[in-house]
């Protein structure tokens, strides 16, 4: 069982390998069997109407969900043994934010820095990043609009500096000018040696970025763009 | 990693979250604009409810004092578990790599905090509305102490396990209340010696009331994790 | 369940991981158990109303110890189980002890109820009162009962199997732990227990009574094992529906793909 990072042992080791993997909740089988191969550096769109399983698919990805059969191993972690071990090297945009709604932007933050044992003093500039006016940092997060809570997620996942970028919907929500920010992050991830895995229902710009796309239904993945 | 280092982490985390929560709680003022109105109308009614008989009030003073904390604390532990299911917050204890020890004694850390705010307003307010009279004041320190840090214990990890549950508020007292009876027994004893009704050791009950508090922190702190993993 | 990645395909594992043991909750073995159950418990009745002497102290409220006693250490070996199949399940997630956790809950419910209600009925003639807070194992037994419940609701709260069989197994963990404080502090608090200490060792009882008695317990044993295996049986089956389902509800969700 292979569980050391393998970044350094020259070939290029792949940041997610999953094999027929099966991932039951509460009985149904959310994935029936899915493949799939990301490398760091890549950027791979998931394609799929709604309930094929590609939120499942990359809360399997964050280690946050039990492998039931088949292989998966993401960042040189085996899913069955050691899914722990993988959390804090990811950042996952779920449908739901993981906010606080009492506490303010950068208050969400700074839990999640310290949580992850990050530099705090990266949160401004995160913020910056994603375009949220400062007057807005200091306000319950409950308070802002679904656009500017969803720019606020996707900055806690700046200041992780993850080495996996686990975004579903990425685009949801947002206006252009915060579409092109999201866009710009995963460009400047993935150059910098991160994998990327986008899930979308939609043919949406995010196209553009992807240098692979797999297609999603019934909880298998195949490759190719094509429903 | 040294175990200093590995503990002075442990530590960290547990502060951060309980500070997490603590500030949370002053937000949204749950404690503070809820439960402590409910407690000090608990402890008029009873003076209603005991035909406001000074001797009989003054004799049950102590547990109706713990009575009105055990419900506290339910409204409290629920308050607590709401936070982390609420818009997929749990992903932050989960996704940090945190030890869920570390998660739990923070959690529970902030719930006895708020406890102990109640119980410094209710005992003046028995003092107040029961002619009550603290002879011993370590004893009801000691007493509160141990017996907030137990049910925060218990209360916090009992809450875990009915988080994310559709009927979460009302199993959970149906969970909660009959192993506290331990809490509720002790601690009114001892707070009987402490404000000298009944002549009984009233620090033999402390230390009853810290052997539950030990024993629920260490079943919490194994299980939180899955628990964690699973709600 | 282990991981089970060396198998060819995933649902193949999965099913293989559930399937194994009994198809029917019934056997040859608890066919001939549960008919020597009913013999005995005849002859215990036979034996506790009509041969057995009435008690020179206690007169013929003795006869309820043939009930009471037997189940009252059914009722703690059965929650004995339940709290050793949470740790299991906690510790290795094995589906075999949290099927008899869960049957050991609820025969643990059955027994701790008989045990409440025989003692409260004893209690009546024998110390005027049906409920005596004094009483430190009747009210330990009361509040054992009180968690029981509590598990068994968690047990009825529903969704994935898994995540039931860890929250539920928590309750019983806590559940064990706590009993014995609740105990301690019941004894200190009552200081004053009423009960009826040993009466069976301190050779008050007749040699057809303590007969009785041990035959009691015997048939009391037979017939807790008889219940716990028909209820394991039971909650194994029902994990076996699961597995034969999501065999179909692989293959359904697959097809999903072809539409």
């Amino acid at each position: 069982m292979e569980r050391r990072p393998n970044a350094r042992s020259g070939a290029v080791a792949s940041a997610v390998s999953l094999r027929g993997a099966v991932v039951l909740l509460g009985g149904f089988p959310a994935l029936a069997g899915a493949d799939l191969e990301v490398v760091p550096g890549e950027v791979v769109l998931v394609r799929g109407p709604n309930g094929a399983g590609k939120s499942t698919l990359l809360h399997l990805c964050a280690g946050l969900l039990r492998l039931s059969g088949g292989h998966g191993d993401v960042l040189g972690c085996d899913l069955h043994a050691d899914r722990a071990a993988v959390r804090r090297r990811v950042g996952l945009l779920g449908h739901d934010t993981a906010l606080y709604g009492e506490l303010s932007a950068a208050e969400n933050l700074e839990v999640w820095a310290r949580a992850s044992r990050v530099a705090e003093a990266d949160v401004p500039g995160a913020l910056d990043r994603l375009g949220l006016p400062p007057r807005l940092r200091d306000v319950p997060t409950a308070r802002l609009s679904a656009g500017q809570r969803r720019r606020v997620a996707l900055a806690a996942i700046v200041v992780r500096r993850p080495e996996l970028w686990l975004l579903d919907e990425p685009h949801a929500g947002l206006d252009s000018d915060g579409r092109e920010i999201v866009d710009g992050l995963v460009a400047a991830a993935a150059a910098a040696g991160a994998a990327v895995v986008l899930a979308s229902h939609e043919t949406g710009p995010a196209g553009g970025l992807a240098t692979g796309t797999v297609t999603m239904a019934g909880g298998t993945l195949s490759e190719g763009a094509q429903a | 990693m040294s175990a200093w280092r590995g503990l002075s982490l442990f530590v960290g985390d547990a502060r951060l979250v309980a500070a997490k929560d603590l500030r949370i709680e002053w937000r949204a003022r749950t404690t503070l604009g809820q439960v402590l109105p409910f407690a000090l109308l608990v402890l008029v009614l009873f003076g209603f409810a005991l035909d406001a008989n000074r001797p009989t009030l003054r004799l049950a003073t102590p547990g109706l004092l713990w009575m009105t904390v055990l419900f506290a604390t339910v409204v409290a532990v629920q308050r607590s578990a709401a936070v982390e299911s609420a818009d997929g917050a749990r992903r932050v204890l989960l996704l940090s790599g945190m030890a869920p020890a570390a998660a739990f004694a923070g959690k529970a850390a902030a719930v006895a905090m708020q406890l102990l705010v109640v119980e410094v307003l209710l005992v003046p307010g028995v003092v107040l509305l029961y002619d009550a009279e603290v002879e011993s004041v370590p004893l009801v320190a000691a007493t509160c102490i141990a017996a907030t840090v137990g049910l925060a214990a218990a209360g916090s990890l009992l809450g875990a396990v009915v988080a994310g549950v559709r009927a979460h508020q009302t199993v959970l007292p149906i969970l909660l209340l009959p192993v506290s009876a331990p809490v509720l027994i002790a601690a009114t004893r001892a707070f009987a010696d402490g404000f000298g009704t009944v002549a009984v050791e009233g620090w033999s009950w402390v230390g009853l009331l810290a052997g539950f508090a030990a024993a629920n922190a260490v079943v919490g702190a194994v299980v939180y994790g899955p628990l964690l993993e699973e709600a | 369940m282990t991981p089970v990645g060396s198998l060819a395909t995933p649902d193949e594992a999965l099913v293989a991981s559930y399937l194994g043991g009994p198809a029917r909750t019934g056997s040859r073995f608890t066919f001939w158990l549960g008919l020597a159950t009913l013999i005995g418990l005849a002859a215990v009745a036979a034996l506790g109303l009509l041969a057995v002497p009435a008690d020179d102290v206690q007169g013929d409220t003795v006869r309820i110890i043939f009930v009471h006693v037997p189940s009252a250490l059914g009722a703690y070996a059965a929650f004995g189980l339940t709290a050793l199949g949470s740790v299991m399940w906690l510790w290795r997630r094995s589906v075999w002890w949290d099927v008899t956790a869960h049957a050991g809950a609820e025969v643990g419910v059955l027994l701790c109820g008989l045990t409440l209600v025989t003692g409260m009925l004893w209690g009546r003639p024998t110390w005027g009162t049906y409920w005596e807070w004094g009483d430190v194992r009747l009210v330990t037994t009361l509040i054992l009962f009180l968690v029981m419940v509590g598990y068994l609701s968690v047990r009825a709260l529903g969704g994935d199997a898994a995540s039931v069989a860890t929250r539920a197994a928590v309750v019983g963990l806590v559940g064990a732990v706590n009993i014995p404080i609740v105990n301690r502090s019941v004894n200190w608090w009552a200081n004053r227990t009423l009960h009826q200490q040993s009466s069976i060792t301190d050779g008050k009882l007749e040699d057809l009574t303590l007969f009785t008695l041990f035959l009691a317990f015997v048939v009391a044993a037979m017939a807790i094992c008889w219940m716990m295996m028909h209820r394991f049986r039971i909650g194994w089956l029902e994990r076996q529906l699961q597995a034969r389902d999501l065999h179909d509800a692989l293959a359904a969700r697959r097809a999903e793909a072809n539409r």
